[in-house]
Parts: structure tokens; sequence; C-alpha cells
């Protein structure tokens, strides 16, 4: 019985599931407000440029947008299995290679910035 | 041990229906689902946000489209009943044990919920959603 | 004493004679401090001797008596009577397992996983009897007691969504007894079982549903087990990966 390598996909569920719990309800009131039309002064192009153009600011979308989208891959492997779709290997790679197209989009688009 | 065992089979998919503990775990894993697509929203700012101004105005614009505006409120609803359900199962993945006993759970998951609020605050008041002064 | 007409709706299969399970109804008198278990003791003696069901403490700790009430896994000998809804009890063998007879189910894949993940201590080299017995603090017991509890009922394989879709799965019960020893000062076989518990059957498929513990009668949690699990696991992986040792 060979050990599993779901530690490495399991760990970035679990943190971006801890990550997501954490702002992602506050990040959603944001937009939420944008969404209705008055998008807080934040939410301008200079503000979130100069942002985006900070170490911090990198990190924190780069975080968030990540483990978010690694979260989801791997819970949704889980629940579509439950949801009666049993190809598993399918689905998991489908998953994660949006994930990690994903990733890889938010670092070209903060490298530009 | 005899030669006719019967095996009961389950509806593949939709055995969670009949119990509401089943009901309750499916819908906090489809919240997953909405927080990829939110994540998924908020890469595709950025990447708006990378093109230009323009770009970006018309992510903004795009975000006041009805269906925006109805993922946001299912979202919402989705992501809290996500943080709700995962603080509160965070004492049995780590349980702190202080010589013979161990911390009260409602401790550990109330630490969790001081984060929650501090983080949230944080987030609502340097972005402006809260006014500050 | 007080005597309530309580209506019992219980799955029967008799293998030699059924091609499928089948519902039968009872009527039973019972009286007011009943426990399901009794109410099952009054048909056989009174009304149907060929029912067949397991049971033997009648007080919660052989983990005999696991069967499916009014469709919740539960031990028929703590389950009161009168702390149920006022229509037929419907009383099921325990799912997720195939049907010997009547009430009673095949064990065997549980006995099975249950042998695999060695639940005993395991040294690297026995401590010689001249030195005397292995010493445990309490707060070293504390770490495993809870774990220790598990009667085998198999009530949370019952309730364990991810056991119903994955039969290979090796389950709760089985790897919370993996845990009691990971975490027993006296056993050093956490290696031992790695191979078992971080297979893909192992903890990797428990969705972390929570049923299991939900159910358990005697608190063991299982859940929380795996979950430490999952996470020692994930820090060795690593470990492993960047070539550390692990502990």
């Amino acid at each position: 019985m060979a050990r599993s390598n779901k530690p490495l996909v399991w760990s970035m569920f679990a943190a971006g599931g801890t990550l997501a719990a954490l702002v992602i309800p506050a990040l959603l009131l944001v937009t939420l407000m944008a969404a209705y039309g008055h998008p807080p002064s934040s939410l301008s192009y200079d503000n979130m440029h100069d942002f985006a153009s900070g170490w911090l600011g990198k990190i924190s979308i780069f975080l968030v947008i990540s483990l978010c989208l690694w979260h989801a891959a791997h819970r949704m492997r889980t629940a579509l299995h439950g949801l009666g779709l049993r190809a598993d290997r399918t689905v998991a790679i489908a998953g994660y290679s949006i994930a990690g197209a994903g990733t890889l989009l938010t670092l070209w688009n903060l490298f530009q910035i | 041990m005899n030669a006719k065992p019967y095996k009961r089979e389950i509806p593949k998919s939709t055995w969670y229906l009949g119990r509401r503990r089943d009901i309750l775990h499916m819908l906090s894993e489809i919240s997953s689902l909405f927080i990829g697509i939110y994540a998924i929203i908020l890469l595709w700012g950025l990447t708006a946000l990378a093109d230009g101004p323009g770009a970006y105005q018309l992510f903004l614009q795009r975000l006041t489209n009805p269906l925006s505006l109805g993922f946001h409120w299912l979202a919402l609803a989705f992501a809290l009943y996500n943080s709700i359900s995962w603080f509160n199962l965070t004492p049995k993945a780590m349980p702190v044990q202080l010589g013979e006993n161990f911390v009260p759970g409602y401790l550990i998951v109330a630490a969790h919920y001081v984060a929650w609020a501090c983080a949230s605050l944080f987030i609502l008041f340097i972005s402006g959603v809260i006014a500050n002064g | 004493m007080n005597h309530k007409l309580i209506e019992l709706e219980i799955l029967r299969y008799r293998p030699e004679q059924d091609q499928e399970p089948w519902f039968q109804n009872y009527q039973v008198p019972c009286e007011e401090d009943w426990v399901v278990l009794d109410a099952l003791n009054y048909v056989k003696e009174h009304m149907d001797s060929s029912l067949s069901y397991r049971w033997s403490c009648h007080m919660a700790v052989c983990g005999s008596c696991g069967m499916m009430i009014d469709g919740d896994p539960a031990l028929s000998c703590k389950t009161f009577v009168r702390d149920l809804p006022e229509r037929a009890i419907r009383i099921e063998p325990l799912a997720n397992f195939p049907i010997e007879r009547d009430l009673v189910v095949v064990m065997d894949d549980f006995v099975e996983k249950l042998e695999r993940v060695k639940p005993y201590i395991i040294r690297e080299e026995d401590k010689p009897l001249g030195e005397g017995e292995h010493l445990q603090t309490p707060a070293q017991l504390a770490k495993f007691k809870q774990y220790t509890l598990c009667i085998n009922c198999l009530c949370c394989y019952s309730a364990c969504p991810q056991y119903a879709l994955i039969p290979e799965f090796i389950g709760p019960a089985a790897l919370a007894l993996a845990h009691r020893y990971n975490q027993d000062s006296r056993d050093q076989g956490c290696e031992a079982r790695e191979d078992v518990v971080s297979a893909n059957e192992g903890i990797w498929d428990c969705a972390f549903a929570d049923a299991c513990s939900l159910v358990c009668p005697k608190h063991v949690d299982p859940a929380s087990a795996i979950q430490q699990m999952k996470i020692s696991s994930t820090i060795g992986w690593y470990k492993n990966l960047l070539g550390l040792k692990r502990s």
C-alpha cells in the first residue's frame, strides 16, 4: 500500500480553507459594494495599482487567489465524487489544472504590475 | 457464515438527501465552489488591473451585472457557512493539552472567531467600507 | 408497570428463503424504562423466535447491539423507547455492511482493516521483564485515553458517507485505533503503521463529515483522530520531501 501524495494538495486545501474562512466574507462585502455600483475609493485603479505594486500587496493577492483556487479544486474533487461523479482521476486533473493555471496567471499578472 | 449475504445499494448521487446531517455536509463541501469562482473573479480583476485603467474600469462595470450581484449574495452565504463550520471543527484537528487536561474546545473556537473578526474589520477598514475618521 | 403498545418495523432477511430483505411489523407492549433491545428481546421471547440479532452486555460496553434505529446507527441497549418519536420504530441492520441474517451484519471487512493498522504496542526492542513495567504519567495517558474507549460497535462505519461510497476506506474506528497507539508513549510503531494510515484508502479518503463522531456511543471522536493524523502525516511528508528525518 503506497503512501499517498495527497498531503501536498491537502495542505494547500487546509491553508486555503483557513485563509478563505478568515478573509473571503470581508472581501465579498468590499466587491459587493462595487456590484451595487458604489465601489469604495480603495478599489480605484490608482489605489489598487499602488497596492499591487508593493510586496505586501503582491503576496496578499497571490495567497488569496492561489490558495482559494487550490482549496476549491481539492474540496470540489471530494464533493463531485459524493454527488455521483466517480471519475476521480479526471476530476482531480481538471481541478488541479485550473488551480495551477490560475496560480500561474496570478504570478504573471503580478509580475507585470 | 452463509453463502448469500445481502448487499444494500445506496443511490449514488442522492444518498445525502435523506438526512439533515448529510445535506449540511454536502453544502459545506459545495461552499468551496463559490470560493473558487470568487478567486477566479479576483483573478479577472487582477488581469484587468495589469492591462490598464480602461480594462479595469470595464471590470468594475461588469461587476454591477445582475449575475455578479446574485453571485455575490450566494457566495456570501456560502462563505459565511464555510467560516462558521470550519472554525467550529478546529478543536478536533488541533487539541491543546495542558498537563492532564485539554483546553476546552469552545476556547479554541472563540480564538478563531476573534481572529476572524479582527481580519474582517481590518479589511473593511483599510478598504474604506467602514468609515475611517 | 405501565405498558405502551409500540410498533416495531424490523427488516428481515433469511438467506435460505428470501431473495431480498423485507419489513415485518410487531406490536410490542413496552414498559416505560425499556430500551429498544428490551423490545427486541420481547419479540424473540414471546412473538417470533426466528428474529436474529446480536447483543450481550445490555450496558453499552460490549459493542454487539449496533443497528439502525429510525435511520441512524445506535446501540439498541442505549436507545430508550420513550425517547423515540410516537410512531413505528424502524429497525434495520447497520448500514454499509452486508446483511448476514435479519439484524446481523457481516463484520469481516472491519476486522481485516483493524488488523491492518496493527492495533497493539510495537517496540523496537522489548523492555526486559527485569527492568519493570513501562512508566506513564497521567498527562501521557490523557494524550490517547479517549481513543481507547472504542467498543468496535461499527456505528461510525454506518454513519460515514465516505465508507458508504468508497468500500476500500479503512474507516473511522480502525484509524482512531491507529492514532490511539501512535499517541501512546509506550509505542514506537508510528512508522510501522504509516504505510497503511497514509495510504489513499487510509486517512486521505476521509472528508471530515464528522458523522462518525456524532454517532459514536462512547464519545471516541474518531474524526479528531483522523484530522490529527492528516496533520502529522502532512508534516512528515514535507519533512521527507525536504530530506529531513521524520521524527
